[in-house]
């Protein structure tokens, strides 16, 4: 080893700020309490959520669509009981929709109503006087009162903390993206009129991406990173008893193992684990009490959401019918 | 090794593999480390996974090389193994027994922190190719004090006494048996430290290559890298850029937003520009001396995904079909030998295909089209019909030539390039797949 690493680490900063949220003080205990509120973690999952207390860093989870990614920060958010503030993203989401906006109507409203009262207020006096007198007054309608916080300065003002939900965030564009870098490397906001309002505590920040489009690297090395894919048979089974509790242990058995199956053939959309838990709530309500090929047929539109998908499947629904039926309650 | 220092050359290591590491995520992971601490190696790898990977690509190239380089036990810290390091500096072996004696000792740790020492010594971090395994196995011996080995050795064969003899032999078989062991160490070096780096040497190489002179071997690879260079296009040009707000006044939505404000326009909403997304329309000449282009050039525009919003690709060499759905098809060897077969034989004629095309997919060209045609504009010294040329290109947004021969050929027997290079927007070789990324990159580009 003769070349010197050109990185120095600093550990110091790392370990003092955790008594925030005390329930995150480790893995085992995160993986413990979400699965209190019906979310099934991962070690990975919970080791994400973890360090990003910890290191105080915003995760950002990828993954298709309908894996629990969004759940994971409402679910995170029932556990620690504090309030979720969620920032939907889309195509021109700007900082007035994101972060705070004046209450344009109040403050013209108020203006209306004290137009008469002007006079009295102001009096008599010459031209300067007056102006002196008007900008005493000034920050009156620039005040906290006037002011419209919106999903990211809601989170900042929450005194016991709050779980930021930035869904979806590769629908936002770039300029957006840049401003979100700014907002999330020191968790505090500038209003100018008003000043920078800093985060009490920090939120707990989780960013969620269907990979629209490739998110900037900026971000991207900001964030600590999640994938979260499709679960394991044994995990499948757990999130959907969660669920859907009415589900017979064999009937759950032969979803998972009928859905997994499913998974591995060439699908245009490959179903989650929404999918399967509609399905389970479904064969349910249907009062199945084993998957039968004329069953799967019937209801193979809850798991696939594509003409093409459910046609190219239509001859191999038999066997795997039958196999998942051989499935027995296994683990 | 420190704690330190086995996370920096972990970094190193992905660093190698295409894993871009920031210094802040270094310290990310730093920080996670001393939380997590060596303890438990399964923790270790969840918790240094978020800090240090960012995409699904970056995560298995980090699950590889955490199992490559955590599953040796030197690389880990406060190992028994390593205390000689941090005790301080322990000079090399400078007896020529030592080394023998360490063969016989049959002490496999302490064998392998001489290895481990002998390998940082000589750098074998820094190896990048495979060809490089000798050369650093002899260097880790000479860092061990084989000269001095062999010294001693030359002296016992001079000294011809049995004694001596049997241990020159003893000393032959010492060097032997540490020679296998440094190249082992050198392999499992270049599995954690070159193998990216060679990958990234072989991808360059290729895609300087000219696409005639690869062969079969090659075209795995390349499928490959097509499909990377398509994602970088992808990504750079899918994109969202929102149109600057200048423009007209929108009043309508203007007058809606602000009613509730009495009518004041506190709000102001713009007529923003609707961004065109690219349409693309690919005509490729498939007989036999333009083939292997259009292999390239298809699979690069049909894997470009998003950033693409309509792909039509048409082939032809006397008569033009289109091939669009056949392209959706799986397996893309099997597409190319069905387009081949179906539309590859007979001569090429220019003016025909122009006029099936006029013909028959008049619909598939409008103003926001930009045309690719890949080939070499030999028509047989058939009518090339200029005139139908010119006529698509008028309809469509840009018409871009790409030709296999160089420029110097255009024009040459019944080539008609020089007559039909009026009408194009660009008129260009393409011998490589950076040529083919380099045109598509401007071609999106103009969408912007």
């Amino acid at each position: 080893m003769r070349s010197a690493s050109p990185t120095h680490f600093h550990m110091h900063n790392a370990i003092e700020n955790s008594d925030n949220y005390a329930a995150l003080s480790s893995p085992e205990a995160i993986t413990a309490g979400l699965g209190g509120v019906g979310y099934i973690s991962t070690a990975e999952i919970s080791m994400a959520v973890f360090l990003a207390n910890k290191l105080r860093k915003p995760v950002l989870i990828e993954g298709p669509a309908g894996v629990g990614k969004t759940d994971l920060a409402r679910s995170l958010a029932r556990f620690l009981d504090v309030p979720l503030a969620r920032l939907q993203c889309y195509e021109g989401l700007d900082e007035g929709k994101a972060l705070y906006e004046w209450k344009y109507g109040k403050q013209l409203l108020y203006t209306q109503i004290l137009k008469d009262r002007l006079n009295d207020v102001l009096g008599d006096g010459d031209l300067e006087s007056l102006t002196n007198q008007l900008r005493t007054f000034e920050d009156l309608f620039f005040s906290r009162e006037f002011l419209e916080p919106r999903p990211l300065l809601t989170a900042m003002q929450q005194a016991a903390g709050s779980v930021l939900l930035i869904d979806e965030v590769d629908k936002s564009d770039e300029a957006f993206e840049a401003f979100l870098l700014e907002v999330l490397s020191d968790y505090q906001v500038t209003v100018p009129e008003i000043g920078t309002i800093s985060a009490k505590v920090p939120p707990i920040v989780v960013l969620t991406s269907n990979a629209v489009r490739e998110l900037g690297d900026a971000l991207k090395r900001r964030c600590l990173h999640l994938f979260i894919g499709f679960p394991e048979a044994a995990r499948e089974r757990d999130i959907v008893a969660a669920r859907v509790p009415e589900v017979e242990t064999r009937l759950l058995a032969q979803i998972v193992a009928f859905v997994q199956a499913l998974r591995e053939e060439d699908l245009r959309k490959r179903p989650s684990i929404s999918e399967t838990v509609d399905w389970a709530r479904a064969l349910t309500l249907l009062h199945v009490d084993a998957l039968g090929e004329q069953t799967v047929r019937q209801t193979l539109n809850v798991l696939l959401k594509y003409e093409a998908d459910i046609e190219s499947v239509g001859p191999r629904l038999g066997p795997l019918a039958r196999a998942a039926k051989a499935t027995e309650g296994a683990g | 090794m420190s704690a330190t220092r086995t996370l920096t050359n972990f970094i190193r290591a992905l660093r190698s593999a295409d894993v871009a590491v920031s210094p802040a995520e270094s310290i990310d992971a730093a920080s996670a480390l001393a939380i997590v601490g060596y303890t438990d190696k399964m923790a270790l790898k969840t918790a240094l996974r978020p800090a240090l990977a960012k995409s699904v690509d970056e995560d298995a190239a980090f699950d590889r090389l955490f199992d490559l380089y955590f599953s040796r036990q030197s690389n880990m810290p406060d190992e028994p193994a390593s205390s000689l390091e941090n005790t301080g500096e322990t000079p090399p072996n400078d007896a020529p027994e030592t080394l023998i004696e360490l063969i016989r000792s049959g002490d496999e740790s302490a064998i392998e922190t001489a290895l481990e020492r002998a390998g940082q010594a000589a750098g074998t971090q820094d190896i990048r190719f495979s060809t490089q395994t000798a050369y650093y196995a002899q260097q880790m011996l000479k860092e061990m004090g084989v000269e001095q080995l062999e010294a001693a050795l030359l002296e016992r064969l001079q000294a011809r006494t049995p004694e001596s003899e049997a241990e020159a032999g003893e000393m032959i078989d010492a060097r032997r048996e540490m020679l296998r062991r440094a190249r082992a160490h050198v392999e499992r070096q270049f599995d954690v430290f070159g193998t990216g780096a060679t990958q990234a040497f072989r991808e360059d190489f290729l895609s300087k290559k000219p696409i005639n002179a690869l062969d079969r071997a090659d075209y795995a690879r390349m499928r490959a890298l097509v499909e990377k260079v398509a994602k970088r296009l992808a990504t750079k040009h899918s994109r969202r850029r929102r149109k600057r707000s200048v423009g007209k006044l929108d009043v309508r939505r203007t007058l809606r937003t602000n009613a509730g404000l009495g009518g004041v326009p506190f709000h102001l909403h713009w007529k923003e520009k609707v961004r065109e997304r690219a349409k693309l329309v690919v005509i490729c000449d498939v007989s036999n001396s333009v083939a292997r282009y259009v292999r390239f050039l298809l699979l690069l525009a049909h894997s470009l995904g998003d950033a693409v919003d309509d792909l039509r690709a048409f082939a032809f060499s006397a008569r033009l079909g289109e091939i669009t759905d056949l392209l959706d098809t799986e397996g893309f060897e099997g597409t190319m030998e069905t387009i081949l077969r179906t539309y590859g034989m007979g001569s090429t004629d220019y003016g025909q295909a122009l006029s099936d095309l006029t013909v028959h997919y008049a619909n598939a060209i409008d103003r926001r089209t930009t045309i690719i045609i890949l080939g070499d504009g030999r028509s047989n010294h058939g009518d090339p019909r200029i005139d139908l040329f010119r006529a698509i290109a008028t309809r469509s947004k840009r018409m871009i030539w790409l030709s296999p021969e160089p420029q110097s050929m255009w024009g040459t027997g019944d080539s008609e390039l020089p007559r039909f290079r009026p009408h194009c927007h660009a008129m260009g070789q393409v011998s490589t797949l950076n040529d083919l990324e380099r045109t598509l990159d401007r071609v999106l580009a103009s969408y912007q």
